[in-house]
């Protein structure tokens, strides 16, 4: 864990913030976003990283957490004790189901399956005439911890989001610490092995992949707050593309790295969307460029100069 | 619902079924042969259709369009082989499929700087104007039964190259076992440019086929790449006859799904939350039919590769 420390800077980075004059809507607002996507890039890479399966509908758990927050919204329902277990319990149950089908494939169909799943979850979305449809939903307010509006408070939430973002990390790393995280990356290796010491891989990877929607869940009640918006577009493909991206660009195989890719992918995004008028022209071969030179990610490159 | 208008749906399904092929067939030979997922092929496919279109608009016949766009689609694509596929084809599947998330949006952005974000419209070429009658008091437009044979005849051609031919035989066996082709002398770097350019010619003119029938728009390839990929999933990768029985399923499934299922929810629905409800459950049909047949059979239904 030593060469952790520039995560936890990042964290301490983010927790400090508001308090030296970065406090204003648009970075809160900013710093939301990278927190929360990084939350659910950092359960991705405990998927892709840990056990070896390579998600390509992340955003869909994602997804149902947030539309679980509009659901709940739209019925009167807005108190975060009841609406965050439905999040997560929501996703977890997406997955679960989703998961005892696509764990049976691996490779490449597990890529693609995962993908239909997450296309089945936006059309789904989309379909939701009462919810927005194709539009999205507003929610009403945003959602009420134990009656009070705490999570209406700009720094209050900023927190909210660091401490779940800090959190998801620790669980994660404790997980893939842990004697069932210890199987998994070994099916990852080699699941052949794995079965001849007597263990079956399938439950294993079942749950990791459960507890990433779970925690999917949680990062989309997160942003359904943040932006008091859902739309179906939160659970295109893309998205999930996205979401691979910033543990690409961090570098799989290290947890922290996906918060590093998640803040690099932010900032580039909403830097270039700024100041380039097509900037995805310009967004697309950094990319490219970045899977063909950066091999290893952020952190490796962090780790290789101080190790 | 007529028999005239399910004989309509049913021939509509058959030619999607077919531009689908005519799309999977290339991905899923580069997919068999290369194991390289190309995401970026959908893009081809709607290069292929702005290429089709503009150089039509430019020369004054749709004919002259079509022949110039093949072999500059053909170019595209060997540009995108050198100047980045190349690269990728040692390296992991997750690096694959985000590079060419990349070159996705690159292109997708690059299409709207060049030609705008407005769609554009084909004209059907004269000599196909008009309908034939298929049954009395039935009309069809025969541009689509042009489609449609245009579609088996290269099918039928594609056949031959791949089961009669020297070069197609190399193919076959590189899908079952590109390292043992490679061992016995075979310069697979050449075989790998040859199918490449081949599957981005395909896809080129399945997107020509295409203009007059869909509109031309940024971002119409990503859905025809995403049910190509479902398509040759159900087919068995690297298999093309199983590409075809997938492709005219899947056609058919999502075409024939879009109009009754509107219908079979007004058992249940009032009328607009029928419609809606019924067109997001035809979406989602083609993946309930693949997570069903991945479940059964994980390597789809012609499955190629050994052991």
């Amino acid at each position: 864990m030593r060469e952790a420390w520039l995560p936890l800077a990042v964290l301490l980075a983010l927790g400090a913030a508001p308090l030296l004059g970065f406090g204003g809507s648009y970075e809160t607002t900013l710093m939301a976003r990278v927190m929360i996507l990084a939350m659910a890039a950092v359960s991705l890479s405990f998927l892709v990283g840990g056990a070896g399966l390579v998600s390509l509908g992340h955003a869909a758990s994602v997804g149902v957490g947030a539309y679980a927050v509009a659901i709940l919204d739209a019925h009167n329902v807005t108190e975060a004790t009841r609406v965050l277990p439905a999040a997560i319990g929501a996703a977890a149950l997406f997955s679960l189901v989703t998961g005892a089908v696509a764990i049976r494939t691996s490779g490449v169909h597990f890529i693609m399956i995962t993908l239909a799943f997450g296309q089945m979850a936006f059309f789904t979305a989309s379909s939701l005439a009462a919810y927005g449809g194709d539009d999205g939903y507003t929610l009403y307010s945003r959602t009420e911890v134990w009656g009070s509006r705490l999570l209406g408070d700009r720094l209050a939430f900023h927190y909210v989001c660091l401490g779940a973002l800090a959190l998801t990390w620790a669980l994660c790393a404790m997980l893939l610490a842990s004697r069932f995280g210890r199987v998994l990356r070994a099916a990852r290796e080699n699941a052949q092995r794995v079965e001849a010491v007597g263990l079956s891989p399938y439950p294993f990877r079942l749950v990791a992949y459960v507890i990433a929607g779970a925690i999917g869940g949680a990062a989309g009640f997160l942003l359904a707050n943040a932006t008091e918006f859902v739309s179906p577009a939160g659970i295109s493909w893309q998205r999930s593309g996205e979401l691979l991206f910033m543990v690409i660009l961090g570098g799989v195989g290290r947890l922290w790295g996906a918060i590093l890719g998640a803040v690099a992918f932010v900032l580039l995004e909403t830097w270039l969307a700024d100041h380039v008028a097509h900037w995805k022209m310009v967004f697309g071969p950094l990319l490219v460029l970045a899977v063909l030179f950066l091999k290893g990610g952020l952190s490796g490159l962090v780790v290789r100069r101080h190790g | 619902m007529t028999t005239q208008l399910l004989l309509v749906q049913a021939l509509n399904g058959l030619q999607l079924g077919i531009l689908l092929f005519l799309v999977a067939a290339g991905l899923t030979l580069v997919f068999g042969v290369m194991d390289f997922i190309n995401l970026a092929h959908g893009v081809q496919y709607m290069l292929g259709a702005y290429l089709g279109a503009s150089l039509a608009a430019a020369t004054g016949s749709f004919w002259l369009g079509l022949l110039l766009a093949l072999p500059a689609a053909l170019i595209a694509g060997l540009v995108l082989e050198v100047l980045v596929f190349r690269h990728l084809y040692d390296r992991d599947h997750l690096a694959q499929v985000l590079a060419t998330f990349g070159v996705i949006l690159f292109l997708n952005e690059g299409v709207k700087l060049v030609w705008g974000a407005a769609p554009l419209q084909v004209a059907v070429p004269p000599l196909l104007e008009g309908g034939v009658q298929i049954m009395p008091g039935l009309q069809y437009p025969l541009y689509r039964v042009a489609v449609l044979g245009a579609g088996l005849a290269t099918a039928g051609l594609l056949w031959w190259l791949v089961e009669r031919t020297r070069a197609g035989m190399l193919v076959r066996a590189g899908a079952t076992n590109a390292p043992m082709v490679s061992a016995l002398g075979v310069d697979i770097g050449r075989l790998f440019t040859l199918v490449f350019a081949f599957g981005a010619m395909l896809a080129g003119f399945a997107g020509v086929l295409a203009g007059p029938i869909f509109s031309v728009e940024p971002g119409m390839g990503d859905t025809v790449l995403i049910l190509a990929f479902v398509v040759i999933v159900i087919g068995g990768i690297g298999s093309i006859r199983g590409a075809f029985v997938a492709a005219l399923l899947v056609g058919l499934i999502d075409t024939l799904g879009k109009s009754l299922m509107p219908d079979l929810m007004r058992l249940f629905l009032d009328a607009s939350a029928a419609r809606q409800a019924g067109a997001a459950l035809a979406s989602m049909l083609v993946y309930v039919a693949m997570a069903a047949i991945l479940a059964f059979r994980p390597a789809g239904l012609f499955p190629v590769r050994a052991g």
